[in-house]
């Protein structure tokens, strides 16, 4: 194991931790940008670093392809390429596999595809998979999970948790650097309780470093999807991290770390950012609609960032979807709030107004009252009062 | 503002060293210097915070083209916001404005008329009159601002250039009289194409008006370089010598040379933003007049040894930066096998590391020509860097 997980505060399932890396120290709950090709899309490792960032991800099936593992190795590893100086996890390239190849085909070996650079047959096996990533060299690695999309029923599902247990252990036994890459575990097994439990108690007893929750964020209904994460974060150990992966949005990563979770990654931020669209706490702003042509105020008041210091919303609208800069000023501003959500979820925790916090967050995003009813049954369960935010319930709806 | 030539070359030179005083810049800018391009009054790739970290002040002189807020904001908004330098966050930047940039606001001869210049846009051929602009210019409040120009390629009849400089005077005097500050920020524009008389013409009738400076346009459009230096003469010999001049469309090194000999003190150049675009990154040597390049190593990669293209495969696995020693962000903090990386996925960081060296590179370029200038060496530092040049004048692209 080469990581520490302390927590450092709770409120019930919430948690606020201090987590450990070869490469840095973080504090949890965070959000992981994306870096899928070894660069956050415009920005530098500079401000990389001033936004607060801690973690970056990096896609393994792209960095394959290119640079190639075997060159990223040579070079000393991603973090000596990129010249990032704090901590990376790579994915096991799975996803990628079966979300952008055609004939993406999933059997006991592995994944079976065809090239994009030449259309051979090519097959990932839980082993290449780790081999790449330990060439790679992130501070956390993941496991080569079979993944089904989360609308899928029937048998497929149940086969698909079960060989994710088998791979776990190729992963475990063809893992050559535990003491400085942290190999963790995916929980899979759809929308079904049973199959997510026994997938759970199959990860626990393996003992690993930190546990994914895998399959979600892939179109099922918000119900489900927090009634998954519930239940994995009750199953999991406490004094391991706890990683939902696919989650952006604001408002799921409020949800889920009041249910428990620690970490959290999505192109979301950074690609709606490229789209025009800002995050604030009041939800989005369309930076593209005619509207913000004569908006002077700042993107968000409340945003301490380059961009909100600087610019106004009516400029940027002038630079956004038409050049280079206004995707990244964007992309800054969004990841900055992201960072920036991390970092009060975490000190809020920590100083014992985890549940203000909350209701602060649902008023800005629900000043209407109307939240979610999702939410307030995840609220619930966290046990985190949110009726203050809530309007009124109306005798219809009792 | 205020320019103060420091230096003049002596012996029948025109080369001169000076320095640009302008209020909202601490320190003054030596000239000769360069103006970065600007897309909407910030550098293409290169955001403020990055931009901070390249050498200052050179690197707080930008240009930009008011033809870029065609769209929006209107000049309304730019008003309300409080013009260029609250709108765009660089409160201590020197903003020189000119229509032209020579990337999306090209002169275009042929829809200009009599009511004013026409440009090509991202938003199509627009015609711009003097009122229009003069809108634009009280709205964005730049530091200096150029009047509008007729620019007309080398090859047109002598009856339109004349017409061109006709024109060109009568928008200078319509744009002074809608000047609030009469001309105490104004570079009056000068054209006269590929004919030394009418370039004279137009220099002295300009040289007569109640302007700061000059702005010299209609090069880099299709006259050869050999018959540069008499025009550029031409007009320099009928300016003031006290006054600041500026100049249009000489981009390339060798260009800006024939600029600096011939007397000017500003140089707009695109050539930074087409290496960027190209994967290029500069490598010259800026030493010249120390070391004799006559002898020096002839690269073995095959490279011109003024620049290199990343994107070639020979770069996969060098951990080197650009150019040793380098003190620019990117050869700080990164190597050849990362940006040839990022340039082979397409990563919008490469374009962002590649301004940043070249733009450093360049700068220090023009560092080195003023220490020529004022070491009083500078037809020898333009002779040796043409030597070391000579094989590759004829290969390197013309880029405006």
């Amino acid at each position: 194991m080469a990581l520490r997980f302390e927590v450092v505060g709770r409120f019930n399932r919430a948690r606020a931790a201090r987590l450990t890396l070869p490469h840095f120290v973080c504090q949890t709950p965070l959000f992981m940008p994306v870096g899928t090709q070894g660069t956050i899309k415009g920005l530098t490792n500079n401000q990389l670093e001033d936004i607060g960032c801690q973690i970056i991800l990096g896609n393994t099936y792209h960095l394959a392809l290119r640079p190639g593992a075997d060159l990223i190795d040579e070079l000393g590893g991603l973090h000596k390429l990129m010249n990032w100086k704090r901590a990376l996890l790579t994915d096991s390239g799975g996803f990628q596999m079966v979300s952008l190849l055609h004939l993406a085909d999933i059997t006991e070996k592995g994944v079976t595809f065809q090239s994009p650079v030449d259309g051979k047959r090519m097959l990932l096996t839980p082993e290449e998979s780790i081999q790449i990533q330990n060439k790679i060299g992130a501070d956390i690695i993941m496991a080569l999970d079979d993944v089904v999309k989360t609308t899928t029923i029937g048998p497929r599902v149940e086969e698909a948790m079960y060989r994710t247990l088998r791979w776990i252990d190729r992963c475990l036994a063809a893992h050559q650097k535990p003491a400085v890459q942290n190999l963790f575990g995916i929980v899979q097994g759809g929308l079904d309780p049973v199959l997510r439990d026994i997938c759970l108690r199959g990860l626990v007893e393996r003992n690993l470093p930190g546990y994914a929750i895998g399959g979600l964020s892939g179109g099922e209904d918000k119900d489900s999807f927090w009634r998954v994460v519930a239940q994995c974060t009750a199953a999991l150990p406490e004094d391991k991290p706890r990683y939902v992966m696919g989650v952006g949005y604001p408002l799921d990563i409020v949800v889920c770390s009041a249910l428990g979770a620690d970490m959290y990654d999505c192109v979301y931020p950074t690609r709606t950012a490229r789209f025009g669209t800002a995050l604030i706490p009041e939800g989005v702003l369309k930076l593209k609609h005619k509207v913000m042509a004569s908006d002077e105020r700042p993107i968000d008041p409340t945003c301490s960032c380059m961009v909100c210091k600087n610019y106004t919303r009516a400029y940027i609208h002038c630079l956004v979807t038409k050049d280079a800069m206004g995707s990244q000023l964007l992309s800054y501003h969004n990841l900055s709030y992201m960072m920036r959500l991390s970092r009060d979820l975490h000190t809020s925790i920590v100083e014992g107004r985890f549940p203000q916090f909350v209701q602060g967050f649902l008023r800005a995003q629900f000043p209407k009252g109307d939240v979610p009813k999702w939410v307030c049954n995840a609220m619930e369960v966290a046990g985190i009062d949110i009726s203050a935010c809530c309007a009124p319930l109306t005798s219809s709806q009792n | 503002m205020r320019f103060v030539v420091t230096k003049a070359c002596g012996g029948g030179g025109r080369a001169r060293a000076g320095s640009l005083y302008v209020g909202c810049c601490p320190t003054p800018i030596e000239t000769p210097c360069l103006l970065l391009s600007t897309r909407k009054g910030l550098p293409t790739f290169v955001s403020p915070d990055l931009l901070a970290s390249l050498p200052s002040p050179e690197s707080r002189l930008l240009h930009v083209s008011p033809l870029h807020f065609l769209e929006c904001p209107s000049p309304r908004t730019i008003s309300n916001i409080g013009g260029l330098h609250r709108m765009l966050g660089l409160h201590e930047c020197i903003f020189v404005a000119a229509p032209r940039d020579s990337i999306e606001s090209l002169p275009e001869s042929e829809g200009t008329n009599k009511l004013g210049p026409s440009f090509e846009t991202p938003c199509g051929r627009r015609l711009v009159k003097p009122k229009e602009y003069m809108d634009m210019i009280s709205s964005l409040k730049p530091n200096l601002w150029a009047s509008l120009a007729d620019e007309v390629p080398a090859w047109v009849s002598e009856k339109r250039n004349k017409t061109s400089v006709d024109r060109t005077l009568r928008w200078l005097d319509d744009c002074l009289a809608l000047d609030l500050e009469s001309g105490a920020n104004t570079l009056g524009a000068i054209v006269g194409g590929s004919c030394v008389e009418e370039r004279k013409r137009c220099a002295t009738e300009v040289a007569m008006r109640n302007v700061s400076g000059f702005w010299i346009g209609g090069f880099g459009l299709g006259e050869g370089m050999e018959e540069r230096p008499a025009l550029l003469n031409a007009v320099t010999d009928g300016l003031p010598e006290k006054k600041l001049r500026q100049i249009s469309g000489l981009t390339l090194p060798e260009e800006v040379l024939q600029g600096v000999a011939a007397g000017i003190d500003l140089f707009e150049s695109t050539y930074i933003y087409h290496l960027t675009l190209g994967g290029f990154a500069l490598t010259f040597p800026l030493d010249i007049v120390e070391r004799d390049i006559l002898h020096s190593q002839l690269s073995d990669t095959g490279s011109d040894c003024t620049k290199i293209n990343l994107r070639a495969t020979v770069y996969r696995k060098d951990t080197t930066p650009i150019v040793e020693n380098c003190s620019c962000f990117t050869c700080q903090n990164h190597t050849r096998a990362y940006i040839n990386h990022l340039l082979n996925v397409h990563e919008m960081l490469a374009q962002i590391l590649l301004e940043i060296h070249n733009t450093h590179h360049y700068l220090a370029f023009f560092h080195s020509i003023r220490k020529a200038i004022k070491g009083g060496k500078f037809d020898l530092f333009h002779q040796r860097f043409m030597e070391g040049r000579r094989a590759y004048v004829t290969s390197a692209v013309g880029c405006s």
